[in-house]
């Protein structure tokens, strides 16, 4: 499930170019923006899961809603096997586009319709994204794709309403519906963090065998950094609307470069860690976002800030194969000795 | 109040919570019995609907309609909370003990700033002239790390993790004995949980108090709690020290919820969680409540419910260990 084949470079699926979001706050005439996604370069590849991690805020769902034509880009682009999305004009582009790119949403108990059967949902993708199919083809599809979300027998399962189902199921059943359009990616918004803890390993556990079987690739939006590291092939880390790191996932855990990700792995509760408790807590705020102006995000924060970092928004710069940071530090330190030290209280 | 040497701050014995619904009544909490020492950290664990916040309330005595108290005790401090009436409770609340909500969004009232309901839960219980108390709330929000110029804050202005510290500060305000939090971080993001959890601990160790801290993330107590208690479906099945359950879990459920977190640091391992969901409670399964879940179900265990077995310290509530 996790060991990946070595296998050719996989073709490009969907890659953002300088994506940006600003949400204008106030009222009419108002200046102030909120920079939700700020310039966003990021590439996802067929047959990959690519998981995006950062605190509340950080812009990682705003991101999503972009990809799947939720919101227009303020600025940017989308390219879908190297189409923009902007040349998108047609109704039936855009269907066929959201047909490629589907979603799963974070909650399982407000996602799905309590009026309607488990049937609906995916008959409705299937009549609109697949109208190829016949009525025995759908029939048969509905069940397949059930089997396929690991829901058996699955003929029960399409006739039961949603209060009939527990949260992993449910989830189960947003994933089949996500599954009847044959996308090629699908938007996975925090799809765990609703569930019971002894369950989420499963719906984990699916994405990866849908990647493996339906050659599904996933972008995985998670504020749990380690069910990131264990389905994902790729990390993105975002901090106050910018990637601040992204590479390997076991690189970007072995050598965290962004003083943010040092932080973010640091606080991630680990029972089979030692117990380090400093003696006192440090308090922190979230970074600002409205008008945030020139400058690293995240500097106030930053044990290691230095006066260039309020001075200069840093850019992703590479610091080992396949792995870039956003940092002026880790940047200049790497001429050095090849890695920022980990200073004793992070 | 009444200090006894020989018996734990809080002793909740057999306790019975009933949801009365139009069929039969629904038993969210099944016979539960804990004992939390003076300044101890006990924490809770278990999946939404394992009766974890019902138990809460039930020690609060905050239930309402319609869940109720059947049967057992909640000895606080040498009194029994069960039996006491409304106007008892309201002595003992928030200063003897006190509670810090999952939400703080929902618990805080949006109309009125910290200050002001800082100074109504002390007002409801002492007469402190306004400058004094003017003075403790300051050094209240510098205690949970809040510059004291937000007490003129409004909790819409206050950041998720501000507003639980704000929280924490109320819940301290007349130095309980006993603090009861139900998911406080649960939230916040990684960092801000982190934050909290060690200025919750810090906290403990200046005043304390007593914690009773319920969670479904078992690795967000593993480093916090001296004790922790599992629970399953309205039961505890295994209690015992903190680390020890962590280093060697015992009843089957918990070796299932270890196994339901992957590692940040550790070897990457495949790993299967818990197969099938946790329980109707209004259809209970026969014997022992977790066995259509469980890898090492035997024959007994689907008709007979198993007691507690005492195992290196800790009690666990399944047959592998009836020896």
């Amino acid at each position: 499930m996790i060991d990946l084949p070595a296998r050719p470079k996989a073709e490009e699926l969907l890659r953002t170019v300088g994506l940006t979001k600003h949400f204008r706050l106030g009222g009419l005439g108002s200046r102030r923006r909120l920079h939700a996604v700020d310039d966003i370069n990021l590439c996802l590849h067929e047959d990959e899961i690519v998981a995006v991690v950062g605190e509340s805020g950080s812009g990682k769902s705003t991101l999503a809603r972009l990809i799947a034509m939720v919101y227009r880009p303020t600025g940017g682009d989308i390219l879908h096997r190297g189409r923009s999305l902007a040349t998108l004009r047609s109704r039936r582009d855009v269907l066929a586009y959201r047909g490629h790119v589907t979603m799963v949403f974070q909650d399982p108990y407000g996602s799905l319709s309590p009026v309607y059967r488990v049937s609906h949902g995916i008959m409705r993708a299937l009549k609109l994204h697949r109208p190829d199919l016949s009525r025995r083809g759908r029939d048969e599809e509905a069940e397949r794709l059930l089997e396929a979300v690991g829901l058996l027998p699955a003929k029960d399962f399409l006739d039961k309403y949603p209060y009939q189902l527990s949260g992993g199921q449910r989830q189960r059943i947003g994933f089949a519906q996500a599954l009847a359009c044959r996308p090629e990616l699908i938007l996975a918004d925090e799809p765990v963090s609703m569930l019971d803890v002894s369950v989420r390993i499963g719906v984990l556990n699916l994405m990866a065998s849908l990647r493996r079987r339906e050659r599904i690739s996933f972008l995985y939006i998670t504020h749990d950094i380690a069910s990131a590291r264990y389905v994902a092939d790729r990390l993105v880390v975002m901090y106050a609307g910018q990637v601040a790191e992204t590479g390997p996932v076991e690189d970007v855990l072995a050598h965290p470069k962004h003083p943010y990700t040092q932080l973010l792995l640091s606080a991630v509760p680990d029972p089979r860690a030692p117990v380090l408790v400093p003696a006192t807590a440090e308090v922190q705020e979230p970074p600002r976002v409205i008008d945030p102006g020139e400058g690293c995000r995240f500097r106030a924060r930053c044990p290691y800030a230095i006066e260039e970092c309020a001075r200069v928004t840093p850019r992703l710069r590479p610091l080992r194969p396949d792995h870039e940071a956003a940092c002026h530090v880790a940047t200049s330190e790497l001429d050095d000795s090849g890695r920022v030290a980990r200073p004793a209280h992070i | 109040m009444i200090e006894t040497a020989t018996r734990p701050l809080l002793e909740v014995k057999d306790l019975c919570v009933d949801y009365l619904t139009d069929r039969d009544p629904v038993r969210a909490v099944d016979h539960v019995s804990l004992e939390l020492a003076k300044g101890e950290f006990l924490g809770i664990v278990g999946e939404s609907g394992c009766g974890k916040s019902t138990l809460l309330f039930a020690i609060a005595r905050l239930l309402s309609e319609p869940a109720e108290i059947r049967s057992g005790e909640v000895w606080f401090g040498g009194r029994d909370m069960v039996s006491m009436d409304e106007e008892e409770l309201r002595h003992l609340r928030w200063r003897d003990y006190s509670v810090v909500m999952q939400s703080a969004m929902n618990a805080l009232n949006p109309v009125m700033t910290i200050a002001e309901q800082l100074a109504d839960s002390v007002r409801a219980h002492q007469r402190v002239p306004g400058p004094q108390l003017k003075a403790r709330s300051e050094e209240l929000m510098r205690v949970v790390g809040i510059d004291p110029e937000h007490l003129h804050s409004y909790p819409h202005q206050l950041s998720g993790g501000m507003r639980q510290r704000a929280m924490i500060a109320m819940a301290l305000a007349l130095t309980p004995d006993l603090v009861i939090m139900d998911e406080p971080t649960s939230a916040l993001d990684v960092v801000a949980q982190r934050s909290l959890m060690l200025k919750i601990k810090q906290l403990q160790r200046e005043f304390g108090f007593a914690t009773i801290f319920v969670t479904h993330d078992m690795s967000l107590v593993s480093n916090f709690s001296d004790r922790l208690a599992v629970m399953y479906a309205g039961q505890v099945v295994e209690v015992g020290p903190t680390r020890q359950i962590f280093a060697n879990p015992k009843h089957p459920y918990t070796v299932g919820l270890m196994r339901s977190f992957p590692s940040i640091t550790g070897p990457l391992e495949p790993l299967a969680g818990i197969p099938g969901s946790p329980p109707d409670l209004s259809r209970p399964p026969a014997g022992c409540r977790f066995h259509p879940r469980c890898p090492h179900v035997m024959a007994r265990c689907k008709t007979e419910p198993p007691e507690f077995y005492a195992r290196e310290g800790e009690q666990v509530r399944c047959f592998l260990f009836d020896d």
